[in-house]
């Protein structure tokens, strides 16, 4: 969906043994099968109901005139020359986008993950805030760095607030951090002497960086290509407020054919032409991921990092710190700035005003800062039901493959699933939401208008990173600390509770905080689905910024401001519990 | 482990856990009676974002009917349209309240709505009833599209600000108005319905391009047009926007003086009167309608005195019913539009897509 | 070949080299040898470059090397686990430095079938290095290593991670493969066995410094420290003092060398020097346990009131557990360590 960005490489599978398999993790047995089936069907129902079923039903209301397929109108629309100008910029943007991204973005994983300096911890959870951060807000602040008046145009008389800069930076600017935790996080488990190694037998510094680090980063390099390409190939509020009346992406065109013109069979050729993109992009993500299980020799990432050394690495060190500084900081400073720019000058007006309904004048009718609460109560929901059902998923993934003759069909099923999981986030919201409304209409699933709608809409695309998150984790615990457990007299319920659980606990939690980072900064689907007069933060701001008025402007920035907040102590508890090595990315 | 996260894991835990209960608890709160039922108590109205009532005012409704009034918002108000005629004879609610001239035709074609004349009509001038007759939408408000301009601006320079149309394609006024794109934002559409009525089917083309040569700027959306563009705005001065005029409201001043702390003498904007178009707020009972009694209740209410005196305050708009009277924030620092322009719903829906693509080829390629 | 002038090395306040003086000479088979920390692993990394000096030089054919980056100094590494690259199979691997230094690609193949053909592995070059034991492992990473035809080989713990028959036979094969070749070689070993074993001389190192070089034989038969002695795994070093030609020690008067210096000192016993006795004879102990090491039983003794005390016998001479004996010292078996040297 549209503006959650989850990270999805998946980690390499660190002590699984040579080639990625661990021969200890037990063979299956028919009871294997049962527990997989047991585990899966909430997963499975979940996604049926929230996500197969309403998409397919939007979808096929727009290809069906009256009892028959209309499939003749998929070449109708997929010919249209305008179409296909939204196509060709839909493809070229993703593709600029990920390019400048991985160029700006490298450097900075490099840094993250070989050098030591302080304030680290929190540069990494700075870069990170964006990329949960609503697009209203985010497009507000890079404005302030590329429009009028802007950094670019104090310090170089640069403006590029209408071209199609914008759009390509605001893109790195919001997948910044997917690139440095996928390629920073394998990067810091390299073993740095494989470079070493190199350099001993007379390759230059660069050349043994060609030769054998970028050769091991690769996999995780693609994988981060692919998904920034992923979440820039489906930019909706990007494009929206930056692009101006210019450009089109496939996604702001399927939202305009959907909620602004209901012409739902355009919307639904649109909406199978991204569905096949989107596969694409997963099957080839899927791969890079499989191929990434190669022998690497991984090592504690704390042991890699090093003070800078020489002119060189502090220069790298001091331009990744300018380019963050410029790129995200600068954006994000000018939220704060502004939240304390009052009228009499700096104070906390706009702050104390969040706090009454009263604020001069009376109109809001529930203090601003009510949003705040909602936003936790949605978002708390949100992660549990995504932790509920991708902790089910990825346990059922992880159950050990079936014996040799029905593995490959079953393994195919199960990778099957473990795909379709990830495809919300390349679903439009407002197809989502659309088909909500035409198919949880009749009890005993009328939720058209319960609130659980909105949780449940976050949850899809919370479901994907708790699975990424675990996924690994799950697979890499030793089967044979399970066995020492049952010799030592633990029941297999037990034996899972005393050996599975330490393991997978921080995992679990690393993967509901990230969810609720993301379900925080939803918007997508809280606005396209109909709800009861309680705004979260990003629609309070996004309502507060449609009126005129000074006090309105400034609160808006105060709750941005607050939101950031928000997200960033979400990213750094989420760091702290960052387990040592083979949980997820993130 | 060390003490500090093993602090954060326990706090994390127990909030998780929390968490799921406060959900729950907030989901029996909110109560999740739906629309369906006959006699229920409670009545549901659908509206797009913008709707806004004191909490006062719907108690008053509750103690007048015994009806409970429960406020779905669904997106903009084009949107929210859309989603009632996707689930058209399903309805989210009893009552839809967000059609406007430009978005009539569309709902009537689509038999959304029951038609009901609501009690108290009579006190609602013939000129706001965009369904006459047939009663199948009731007006509730009205609102201005106008031209604002930006007083300090002008008042530094001595320039007086344009106060027609045909001022705007003034040399004078050269790089100095921000529009919002038709396609894509209401009030940039009903500027461009402005001009079709005062020039004509065919002018104005013309119009336009004299906008264009007089150095126009589009953007997508009012929040770009006005927190970004507008210099005369709290976000436009924070963003040094350089446009002293943008296509906004006539109720923008007075709201402007509203959210400023403390409250100016006059308004820090003005309205250009004679470039506004007028925009009719309407409500329907939807078809399929869980509970009818209710809906025709809520409409009744809808442009009864108590509810039209609120509206300007709530959602900065002007009330239809005759004997409303203005806030004093209106009388004092809002302009009265004594000639908006207007066009006919059905005018609308004939010439609007083709008019759209003529004025994109025309201003933007 | 190598010269080390007071090389230093610190880590914050740590010094891991505290100014080391070395010298390798040509052909030489140098082994470092001390306990983990002693900095055997930074002294590699400094003479390959990989770790800068904070003082000291370190020179290469009489060349000084500061400024020198790592890949023009002309010397091999063998990691201490192998870092065989991944992505690249056996032959990739061994031609890696080939191919760095510019050999034609025809020479490179013949190069590297000759390398694997000298570590045992021919027509391995296609092997995927995933897939490949440990000794194996460690065979390409020689290959790799000779290869660019280094003037100084260095290894770091070369057989590290062998199991030990495995690396008695290597150590003999790795040695016979270096006199052949006439290659220079630096090791570092905490193996005091392998260190013998492969070594000219050995340099045994503690806390950054040099406790003691010389060639295998005088360092194991006069250890020049008790550490020194107790990292060779001597157990019996008590005080004593030496007077004429005995020793005064917790255990009684034990016979020295003559020519001892004399005085307060440490004095090592080795176990071959501790005699078992009837119980009647030389000093009264209790047998406490018995160790059968292949040709010969380590036995400990238990003194009374003195500490205890490792005896080695025979197999067949070994006494019972439990069994009251008596210790007789020999003087052969017997040095006089240098005061001063705790340990």
């Amino acid at each position: 969906m549209v503006l959650a960005r989850p990270e999805v490489a998946e980690a390499p599978a660190g002590d699984a043994g040579p080639r990625g398999r661990n021969p200890w993790r037990g063979k299956a047995s028919p009871r294997g099968a049962a527990v997989r089936a047991a585990l899966l069907a909430l997963p499975v129902a979940f996604f049926t109901l929230f996500f197969a079923y309403p998409v397919l039903s939007i979808v096929g209301r727009g290809l069906r005139v009256g009892d028959s397929w209309h499939l003749g109108r998929i070449a109708e629309v997929a010919g249209r020359s305008d179409i296909l100008g939204v196509l060709w910029f839909t493809l070229w943007q993703a593709l600029a986008s990920t390019l400048l991204t991985l160029l700006i973005a490298l450097p900075g994983a490099y840094v993250l993950a070989r050098l030591d300096f302080p304030g680290k911890q929190l540069l990494r959870a700075v870069v990170t805030v964006p990329f949960v951060l609503p697009t209203v807000v985010a497009g507000t602040a890079f404005l302030a760095l590329l429009g009028r008046g802007g950094l670019l145009d104090a310090l170089w008389g640069v403006r590029l607030d209408t071209t199609v800069w914008a759009i390509l930076l605001a893109h790195v600017f919001f997948n910044y951090a997917v690139v440095v935790r996928t390629v920073g996080g394998l990067w810091a488990q390299l073993d740095p002497r494989q470079e070493e190694a190199a350099r001993v037998l007379g390759a230059g510094r660069l050349t043994a960086w060609r030769r054998v680090t970028l050769p091991a980063l690769a996999p995780a390099v693609a994988a981060a290509a692919l998904m920034v390409f992923l979440f820039t190939f489906t930019s909706f509020g990007v494009v929206q407020i930056l692009g101006g009346p210019a450009y089109s992406t496939l996604e702001v065109e399927i939202y305009r054919q959907t909620a602004q013109v209901l012409d739902l069979s355009t919307a639904a050729v649109l909406t199978l032409v991204q569905f096949a993109a989107v596969g694409a992009i997963l099957a080839v993500h899927a791969r890079t991921v499989r191929r990434r299980e190669t022998a690497l020799r991984l090592v504690d990432p704390s042991h890699t990092a090093h003070r800078p050394r020489g002119a060189a690495q502090r220069a790298l060190l001091g331009s990744v710190l300018a380019t963050v500084g410029l790129l995200i900081a600068a954006p994000l400073a000018v939220l704060v700035q502004r939240s304390f720019d009052g009228p009499g000058g700096y104070g906390l007006v706009y702050y104390r005003a969040l706090q009454s309904a009263e604020a001069s004048g009376g109109t809001f009718l529930v203090p601003p800062l009510q949003a705040v609460w909602n936003s936790l109560q949605y978002a708390l929901a949100a992660t549990a039901i995504a932790l509920l059902v991708g902790s089910l998923a990825a346990a059922a993934l992880a159950l050990p493959r079936t014996a040799s003759g029905k593995a490959s069909a079953a393994g195919r099923v199960v990778r099957g699933f473990d795909a379709l999981l990830m495809l919300p986030l390349g679903v439009s919201a407002v197809t989502v939401g659309f088909g909500f409304l035409i198919t949880l209409d009749e009890p005993p699933l009328d939720l058209r208008t319960s609130w659980i709608l909105v949780p449940l809409a976050q949850a899809l695309v919370g479901v994907p990173f708790v699975v990424r998150t675990m996924l690994p984790v799950l697979r890499a615990v030793d089967a044979r600390l399970r066995e020492a457990a049952a010799v030592l007299g633990a029941s297999p319920l037990r034996a899972w509770r005393e050996v599975d659980l330490p393991l997978v606990r921080r995992a679990l939690l690393v993967a509901a905080g990230f969810a609720f980072a993301v379900s925080l900064g939803e918007f997508g689907a809280t606005v396209f689905i109909a709800r009861p007069d309680n705004p979260t933060l990003p629609v309070a701001v996004a309502r507060l910024l449609g009126r005129p008025g000074e006090l309105n402007y400034g609160q808006a920035m105060a709750l941005s401001t607050i939101l950031m907040l928000v997200c960033a102590a979400a990213l750094l508890l989420l760091d702290r519990l960052r387990p040592d090595r083979s949980a997820g990315e993130f | 482990m060390s003490t500090t996260k093993k602090i954060a894991v326990t706090a994390l835990a127990a909030v998780l856990g929390a968490s799921t209960l406060a959900a729950c608890a907030g989901g029996s709160g909110d109560g999740s009676t739906g629309a369906d039922g006959s006699g229920s108590r409670t009545v549901t109205l659908v509206s797009h974002d913008s709707f806004n009532a004191s909490p006062d005012v719907l108690e008053e409704f509750t103690e007048e009917t015994g009806y409970t009034v429960k406020v779905l918002k669904s997106g903009d108000a084009v949107e929210a349209l859309n989603k009632e005629i996707l689930t058209k004879g399903s309805p989210q609610g009893d009552v839809f309240f967000g059609v406007d001239n430009t978005t009539l035709s569309r709902a009537l074609g689509n038999d959304l709505f029951i038609p009901y004349e609501a009690a108290g009509l009579e006190r609602v001038p013939e000129a706001v009833r965009l369904d006459p007759g047939k009663h199948r939408v009731t007006p509730v408000d009205s609102g201005d599209i106008c031209v604002n301009y930006d007083r300090t601006y002008f008042d530094d320079r001595g320039l007086a600000p344009p106060q027609t149309l045909d001022d705007l394609a003034e040399p004078a006024y050269r790089d100095l108005l921000v529009v919002e794109n038709p396609e894509r934002s209401s009030p940039g559409l009903g500027f461009l319905l402005g001009t079709a009525a005062a020039y004509g089917d065919d002018g104005w083309q013309d119009y336009w391009k004299k906008l264009r040569a007089n150095g126009v700027k589009v953007v997508d959306s009012w929040e770009i047009a006005y927190n970004q563009e507008f210099s005369g705005s709290a976000g436009g001065r924070a963003a040094k926007g350089d446009r002293p005029l943008v296509v906004s409201y006539a109720s923008s001043p007075p709201v402007e003086v509203l959210y400023a702390e403390p409250r100016p003498k006059t308004a820090p904007t003005g309205v250009s009167t004679g470039t506004c178009f007028r925009q009719v707020e309407a409500a329907g009972l939807l078809a399929g309608a869980g509970n009818e009694a209710g809906g025709k209740a809520l409409l009744d209410f809808l442009i009864s005195k108590r509810f039209q005196e609120d509206v300007p305050l709530t959602m900065f708009v002007n009330p239809v019913a005759e004997d409303a009277e203005l806030p004093p924030l209106f009388t004092e620092f809002g302009e009265v539009i004594a000639e908006p322009r207007t066009m006919a719903p059905e005018k609308i829906a004939e010439n609007r897509d083709q008019w759209i693509q003529s004025w994109s080829s025309l201003v933007l390629r | 070949m190598l010269v080390l002038e007071g090389a230093t090395v610190r880590f914050g306040r740590r010094a891991a080299l505290d100014a080391v003086d070395l010298e390798v000479a040509d052909h030489e088979l140098v082994c470092v040898l001390g306990p983990s920390g002693s900095g055997k692993s930074t002294l590699l990394r400094a003479v390959a470059g990989l770790q800068p000096l904070d003082g000291g030089r370190v020179l290469l054919g009489g060349a000084d090397q500061a400024g020198v980056p790592v890949h023009r100094r002309g010397v091999g590494l063998m990691f201490q686990d192998h870092q065989l690259f991944p992505q690249r199979d056996v032959g990739g691997n061994v031609a890696f430095g080939l191919r760095m230094h510019g050999v034609p690609k025809g020479e490179r193949r013949l190069r590297v079938e000759e390398l694997l053909e000298l570590v045992g592995l021919p027509g391995a070059a296609r092997r995927a290095v995933g897939e490949l034991s440990g000794g194996e492992q460690q065979r390409v990473a020689l290959a790799r290593a000779l290869a660019p035809r280094p003037r100084l080989l260095m290894l770091d713990e070369p057989l590290g991670q062998l199991d030990r028959t495995l690396r008695e036979r290597l150590v003999v094969e790795l040695r016979a493969v270096f006199r052949r070749l006439g290659t220079t070689v630096l090791a570092v070993t905490h193996d005091q066995g392998e260190a013998f074993a492969l070594a000219d001389r050995v340099v045994v190192m503690r806390d950054g410094r040099v406790a003691q070089s010389g060639t295998p034989r005088d360092v194991w038969q006069r250890p020049a420290s008790e550490f020194v002695a107790r990292f060779l795994g001597f157990a019996n070093v008590v005080p004593a003092t030496v007077t004429g030609g005995t020793a005064a020690t917790p255990w009684g008067g034990v016979p020295v060398p003559a020519g001892s210096p004399q005085g307060a000192c440490r004095l090592l016993v080795r176990p071959s020097a501790v005699r078992i006795g009837p119980s009647c004879a030389g000093l009264p102990c209790v047998v406490e346990s018995l160790t059968f090491r292949g040709h010969h039983v380590a036995v400990r003794l238990r003194p009374h009131g003195a500490p205890p005390l490792e005896a080695e016998c025979g197999v067949g001479d070994a006494p019972e557990p439990g069994a009251e004996v008596g210790a007789v010292f020999a003087a052969g078996d017997v040095v006089v360590l240098r005061p001063g040297d705790g340990g």
